[in-house]
């Protein structure tokens, strides 16, 4: 995995939203370099632009002005905005995302959610990874059931595993533990640091809890659509000493 | 490997209640469709048959007389007029001419029959000739009669029923106050002839004071020759119409169009219903699924795979709906031509619902047809979808 060695690059990146004749900037300016293999988490209150950020990063939204880098391409230079097709290719390619809500499909059975992104687009080497992942995550005894026979935790560890099927670059986790409890919480990001540690996964999680966010490599922290550095180096004593984690 | 389909069918399993609706629409609209269809071809057929039966091709009477024996009793009899028997042999020497058969309708009041009276058709004919006409005819008791002058007659099966009449019994011909003996009982052939009783032609004109006189004469043509100078030439008899039993035809196919557009409509309203019905179910489907078609799309789902998700669980449903409904026809076309001879003015006998093959083909490509139509719209707008709208949204939270 992660043999492209793509870094992401955020310079003066800024989402403006208008509301009514007023302008209002959920990200401003925000120049940041993620490079491969690390595991970036961003902390801030509600409303900080901290999702707008991760949805910049994660190709999810045209930047209003500003320039993002992805290895060696250039991408929305001149504010030039990328068609819904065109940020497809480049997520599909190169992301995997987690959300709060899981956003499992009711109808299919775990094994079956994992595959889903390979209905749509298929890297070569994938053949066998779904059940590899679930494998990896503790969840394959569960592959043949349906999300809603089984917990929250679980359902966040098929999201990650349909996450990782296609083998993404970066993986984008929006608020990934937010409606978990702590004990689950903790193993959730337990994996996260797992995949970034042995497979040396890219991960951006944005999340409101200090205590999660300290076990990224480097915690920013946003306010008013600006972004900080607050933190470098894993400051998860609180984990260390967890049961949880991959099995 | 999952596919497109297998999604697109399990979602459809998610609301089951409301995806069986819609496909009970479908299976109903396609149901009408087949069966409307099926009548269209299957009334012209079984019309068709019934001309063959008749055995002849042209008929000769006189000049505004009726031609229908519906129109006759309905009549009583006060409409015929009668032509002259020596046109026979006229007729029997022109080349095109294979047999030409004599016959007398006669119509008397019968004052036992219904609640209030009602006309008692007789038909005069030779058992000879007539038999030859219709070989299809057989008996169910007894056989024709040998004299043309006899005072026996032949009972249609129903005829026979209504009197309650066996071969042997004697039969009274109201008004005229003669007796008839029965000699022979048809069996059931599902025509006019049912209802019918045949007097030997003599005996019939001798009642009716008729000597020579016939209301009918039939024709049969020679294997394969064009009746057209046939036909001008006899036009040209006085006192004399000719009509084919192709002009018959046309003219019962004529009265039969307005119905036929009557339920064409029917079919066609039917089918807008379970579109929008399919519409509709997509649509509902499409909305609160919008936070999950957006994830499809964060995970590597282009518009056009989308678009095709969607598309299919609207064929799946008119599949399974049109199949459903085209066997429900096949079931129930029996049923169904009943209906049809109950409300229509003149049904011939036989299968009026007639389904083959490429009919059954012809219904589910244009139920199929009918859906992927119902299904673009649900399908380009689930296809728009934004992933980020879809998911800042609060739709199926």
């Amino acid at each position: 995995m992660n043999q492209n060695n793509i870094s992401i690059e955020a310079i003066n990146l800024k989402k403006v939203y208008l509301r009514g004749s007023e302008q209002i900037p959920a990200v401003n300016d925000v120049s940041l370099r993620i490079n491969q293999g690390d595991f970036i988490s961003i902390i801030g209150p509600s409303g900080s632009g901290k999702t707008t950020l991760i949805n910049l990063l994660g190709f999810l939204d045209n930047p209003t002005s500003g320039e993002l880098r992805l290895g060696e391409r250039s991408i929305f230079n001149h504010a030039k905005p990328l068609s819904e097709r065109e940020l497809t290719k480049i997520r599909r390619e190169i992301y995997g995302y987690i959300f709060q809500n899981f956003y499992l499909i009711p109808t299919l059975t775990v094994m079956e959610n994992v595959m889903l992104p390979l209905t749509f687009y298929r890297k070569q080497g994938t053949e066998n990874e779904a059940a590899k992942l679930l494998k990896l995550l503790g969840m394959d005894h569960r592959k043949d059931h349906l999300p809603g026979e089984i917990s929250g935790g679980e359902m966040q560890r098929v999201a990650i595993a349909r996450a990782m099927v296609n083998m993404p670059e970066i993986l984008l986790a929006d608020e990934p533990t937010g409606n978990l409890d702590t004990k689950r919480s903790g193993e959730i990001v337990q994996v996260l640091k797992e995949l970034n540690r042995n497979i040396g996964l890219t991960i951006i999680m944005v999340t409101h809890n200090p205590e999660l966010a300290r076990c990224a490599k480097r915690m920013f922290e946003m306010r008013d659509g600006k972004i900080c550095q607050i933190a470098c180096g894993p400051q998860d004593s609180y984990f260390n000493d967890a049961s949880a984690g991959l099995p | 490997m999952i596919t497109k389909f297998q999604v697109a069918y399990k979602n459809l399993q998610r609301k089951r209640i409301r995806s069986l609706l819609t496909l009970i629409g479908i299976a109903l609209s396609a149901w009408v469709l087949v069966s409307l269809l099926g009548f269209n071809q299957g009334y012209e057929n079984a019309l068709n048959k019934d001309i063959d039966n008749m055995g002849f091709e042209l008929m000769i009477m006189a000049k505004g007389c009726p031609y229908e024996a519906a129109t006759m009793m309905l009549k009583g009899g006060t409409g015929l007029k009668y032509i002259n028997e020596s046109i026979m042999e006229e007729i029997a020497k022109e080349p095109e001419v294979d047999k030409a058969f004599p016959m007398l309708m006669s119509a008397v009041f019968d004052p036992n029959k219904g609640e209030s009276g009602g006309i008692a058709g007789y038909f005069g004919v030779e058992a000879r000739s007539f038999a030859e006409l219709k070989p299809s005819l057989k008996f169910k008791q007894g056989k024709w009669f040998t004299d043309t002058n006899a005072y026996e007659v032949v009972m249609g099966y129903e005829a026979a029923e209504l009197e309650q009449r066996e071969v042997g019994d004697m039969i009274l011909m109201p008004e005229k106050n003669v007796e008839f003996k029965v000699v022979g009982v048809l069996e059931r052939t599902g025509t006019q002839d049912d209802g019918t009783i045949f007097v030997p032609l003599k005996t019939l004109q001798k009642i009716f004071g008729r000597p020579d006189e016939l209301t009918t004469i039939g024709i049969k043509l020679k294997k394969g020759v064009d009746s057209a100078r046939l036909e001008e030439k006899l036009y040209k008899l006085p006192d004399v119409q000719v009509v084919s039993l192709a002009q018959v035809k046309d003219t019962i196919m004529k009265l039969i169009s307005t119905a036929k557009v009557m339920v064409l409509s029917i079919a066609i309203i039917a089918i807008l219903i379970a579109m929008v019905g399919v519409i509709n179910t997509i649509l509902m489907s499409v909305h609160e699924r919008f936070q999950e078609i957006g994830i499809l799309k964060t995970i590597g789902a282009m518009p056009w795979d989308i678009f095709k998700l969607i598309w299919i669980e609207t064929l799946i449903l008119c599949a399974i709906g049109g199949v459903l409904g085209i066997g429900l026809a096949l079931i129930l076309s029996k049923v169904t031509g009943i209906l049809i001879r109950y409300v229509m003015p003149y049904a011939p006998s036989g299968g009026l619902v007639l389904i083959d093959l490429k009919l059954v083909l012809i219904t589910l490509a244009a139920v199929l047809g009918i859906g992927l139509l119902s299904g673009l719209y649900p399908a380009w707008k689930a296809g728009r979808i934004r992933p980020l709208e879809a998911i800042r949204s609060e739709v199926g939270r």
